[in-house]
């Protein structure tokens, strides 16, 4: 008779159930478990057309143990402001009412209705899962799609020639009072932001790094491993902004070369060492600019930056 | 719920297409082309399998288990394992 | 109580007065009285509801199914190129069987760019499951959206009142108020039917393949079709309180007629003035206003048309490559019908060009010329 383990760093207890649709490694429903493992269950999905439409199943089933209102595809922060301001007026607002969707429904077609709720600091909570790309129609190219990437619509001879849209900064410029990064390899840190910020009243914005290894190009067994790359390699920073305070919440110590990250996925094989060094020079680049907003925006708001423990080598 | 809702027609949904019950019912191990084997050997319960397991299909338990019925084969338990005590194994 | 009030400001104290909980809009020349009448409600207190004052008529009707998904009563209103902005999102609330209701206040579309009346804003909307009342006069717009309030809630479709440009919009006509507490006796608060609630966590509107979708739709038509004996009712209701008693199809001196007019909006009133006027001349004139367009007046325009010697339908829209839409609708309701007359179709007034009621009978003359084609373009200038 198996026991129950000893020392759990998530709690067991879950919200979704096995059965759905995700293909093989799918990091979209780490991200989901994850996230519902803190929201719990008061709370109210609101999700626009995304892997998710797909994965929580058919009618007349689904994966959610919360409920989950389907929306358009641009709609996903209006709908859930709607349902954060309906649900107050029948006195539930101690739901947390979420907007998940991804992140072409995000930075693309969602980027309007997103910037209305933040400017109007709406009380939800947006969190987009990131895969970089529109992998539910199959792998076409989103503005969140990085630099160097193939996908169906921007072909290896001919790839991605432009950066990742940055939400990040977007959001924070729309002066909202919490912004996250966060990875589907580090679920604890996700468990730890999404806690926070159900905590906030206003909105608060989570962008959730999950891989999708069809996508990708990579095997599935790579899910959680190139996530964690991608953190340890700088690739994909994990950052907390409160009210305009930047924080880097993992500093790896030695970073890993960017080529290594890269070398893991297909999308990325076409590249030559000089683009990889491109690449790598934009990753250090951008992790300058975090460090000196993060410097300068403790300073300014009179806040002492806390020196973090440096994080262990990464065992892979 | 891990039962299949049966719907005759109309008269058996709901306007909206609410759901009537949860996707537990759709045995996702027949997607597998290799299956996880934990050596309890080398296991030492630290739940990372458990932890990164996309589809729930490790118990969250001392020891885990691989919950076959629903296991897609994707390989991140093995990948992830410390010690590794998985092995992904063709044919099972 | 009666008061002087523009079309617009109107509908604003309709939705406050109807106890709209969430109101989201985006403002649009010449909706934007409505809207901000009722932010200066919900400021005041005099409104007890969220206002979402979004960045597109988009956004307005997404908020709005949000709201209606959370089960409280929710409100908008647009015009023109908002209305078509939420084309996408007005299937969204109908299939969703959400009771959003809508005031459109109609509007040309552009380009060229233009703010003057015409229908083809909401009667592009005709297949989007909504329900739609065309008001014709201020106090048709008041009695219309609490009765729309009624009927959607009951039948679990949005629904739509439709005002014109101006002629309605900004004049200015007496509106009689009925008491609050009647009111909330007409209009008791929202069923929550079809809504999310995180004590029965379900999927709303899943992934749905031709095996359930197509019955889906099925039920869909059903509530429409079901929505006629709601507004029967709710109108013998609304009369009995009001005295003001609405007809899906309402005929004006139709009795002993043998050319009927048959018009929509505003113009049913010019109609009747005009009729009255052909009446005095002996000239057997009447008219018919369709008041509810969706569900479609089918029987009723049926027992009032059937034998007379001709209909003539005015058309403030068309369907390019068609004809006129009421008159569509109209034929496909008589066809093969014993007696049917013949149906003259007639577009005028697009754009806001004013139909006055010497248009009116100018086009039931050329009507009742047998040489009269079957469509024809009133006052056009070649």
């Amino acid at each position: 008779m198996a026991e129950v383990p000893k020392k759990l760093t998530i709690p067991a207890e879950e919200h979704i159930c096995s059965g759905h649709l995700a293909c093989q490694g799918c990091g979209a429903v780490l991200a989901m478990r994850y996230a519902l493992k803190a929201l719990g269950p008061n709370t109210v999905y609101t999700v626009p057309a995304c892997c998710w439409s797909v994965i929580d199943g058919p009618f007349p089933y689904t994966t959610l143990g919360v409920p989950l209102f389907h929306i358009a595809f641009e709609a996903a922060a209006a709908s859930a402001a709607g349902l954060a301001a309906g649900l107050e007026m029948v006195g539930k607002e101690d739901v947390n009412v979420v907007a998940w969707a991804g992140d072409g429904g995000t930075a693309d077609i969602g980027i309007q209705a997103l910037s209305g709720a933040a400017e109007r600091n709406d009380n939800i909570m947006y969190i987009c899962y990131d895969n970089e790309a529109y992998m539910n129609t199959g792998v076409q190219r989103s503005s969140s799609t990085p630099w160097g990437a193939w996908t169906t619509t921007t072909p290896a001879r001919h790839f991605k020639k432009r950066p990742k849209k940055n939400l990040v900064d977007i959001m924070v410029a729309h002066q909202i009072p919490y912004v996250a990064t966060a990875a589907i390899a580090f679920p604890e840190d996700v468990l730890k932001k999404v806690n926070k910020a159900k905590q906030i009243k206003g909105t608060k914005y989570l962008q959730i790094f999950a891989s999708c290894p069809p996508g990708w190009r990579m095997a599935p067994e790579y899910a959680v491993k190139s996530v964690r790359m991608a953190v340890n390699a700088r690739v994909w920073p994990l950052l907390e902004v409160d009210n305009g305070v930047y924080t880097i919440t993992r500093k790896p110590r030695k970073p890993l070369p960017v080529a290594d990250y890269l070398r893991l996925q297909g999308r990325f094989s076409h590249l030559t060492e000089e683009q990889v060094e491109e690449i790598q020079q934009m990753v250090d680049h951008n992790w300058e600019r975090l460090l000196f907003l993060e410097k300068s925006t403790h300073e300014m708001a009179g806040i002492p930056l806390e020196e973090k423990k440096k994080t262990k080598e990464p065992d892979k | 719920m891990t039962e299949k809702v049966e719907i005759r027609g109309a008269r058996d949904m709901p306007p909206m297409a609410k759901s009537l019950g949860r996707m537990s019912w759709n045995k996702t191990g027949s997607w597998r082309n290799v299956t996880p084997v934990i050596d309890y050997d080398k296991c030492t319960s630290c739940m990372l399998c458990w932890k990164f397991c996309p589809d729930l299909a490790v118990t969250c338990a001392d020891p885990p288990e691989i919950i076959l019925e629903y296991c897609k084969g994707c390989g991140v338990c093995a990948e992830e394992c410390p010690v590794d005590a998985i092995v992904m194994r063709e044919g099972l | 109580m009666k008061e002087v009030v523009t079309g617009n400001h109107v509908v604003s104290h309709a939705a406050r007065v109807g106890r709209a909980q969430v109101v989201s809009a985006y403002p649009i020349t010449p909706q934007t009285q409505v809207v901000e009448k009722i932010s200066e409600f919900v400021a005041d207190g005099v409104m007890d509801a969220k206002f979402i004052k979004v960045e597109s008529e988009h956004s307005a009707m997404v908020a709005c199914i949000g709201a209606s998904a959370a089960g409280v009563r929710a409100f908008t209103a647009t015009s023109a190129q908002g209305l078509a902005l939420m084309h996408e999102v007005l299937h969204w609330a109908a299939n969703a069987r959400l009771p959003v209701v809508l005031a459109n206040i109609n509007r040309a579309m552009g380009p060229p760019w233009t703010i003057w009346t015409d229908q083809i804003d909401s009667l592009s909307q005709r297949d989007t499951g909504w329900i739609q009342f065309y008001a014709e006069s201020n106090q048709d717009i008041f009695d219309s959206i609490l009765i729309a309030f009624k009927v959607a809630e009951q039948v679990d479709l949005p629904a739509m009142v439709v005002l014109e440009a101006f002629f309605l919009s900004h004049t200015a006509e007496p509106v009689d108020f009925p008491d609050q507490e009647d009111i909330d006796r007409f209009l008791p608060p929202r069923p929550a039917r079809n809504t999310v609630d995180p004590e029965n966590p379900a999927a709303f509107g899943g992934l749905t393949g031709p095996d359930h979708y197509y019955e889906l739709k099925y039920m869909e038509h059903n509530a429409m079709l079901e929505a006629k004996e709601t507004i029967a009712a709710a109108t013998q209701e609304y009369g009995d309180m009001t005295g003001r008693y609405y007809k899906m199809a309402d005929p004006y001196r139709c009795d002993d007629a043998e050319t009927v007019l048959v018009v929509s909006g505003g113009v049913a009133s010019t109609a009747k003035d005009a009729v009255d006027e052909a009446r005095e001349a002996g000239w057997k004139l009447g008219s018919l206003k369709i008041w509810a367009f969706r569900p479609f007046p089918r029987e009723e325009v049926r027992a009032l048309l059937l034998g007379r010697k001709r209909v003539v339908v005015v058309d403030r829209n068309i369907s390019f490559g068609q004809e006129g839409i009421f008159c569509s609708e109209l034929k496909a309701s008589l066809y093969s019908q014993p007696e049917a007359p013949p149906v003259l179709g007639f577009i005028a007034g697009l754009g806001g060009r004013d139909i006055k009621g010497r248009d009116l009978l100018a086009m039931a003359k050329a009507g009742e010329d047998p040489d009269c084609p079957e469509f024809n373009w009133y006052g056009v200038k070649p």
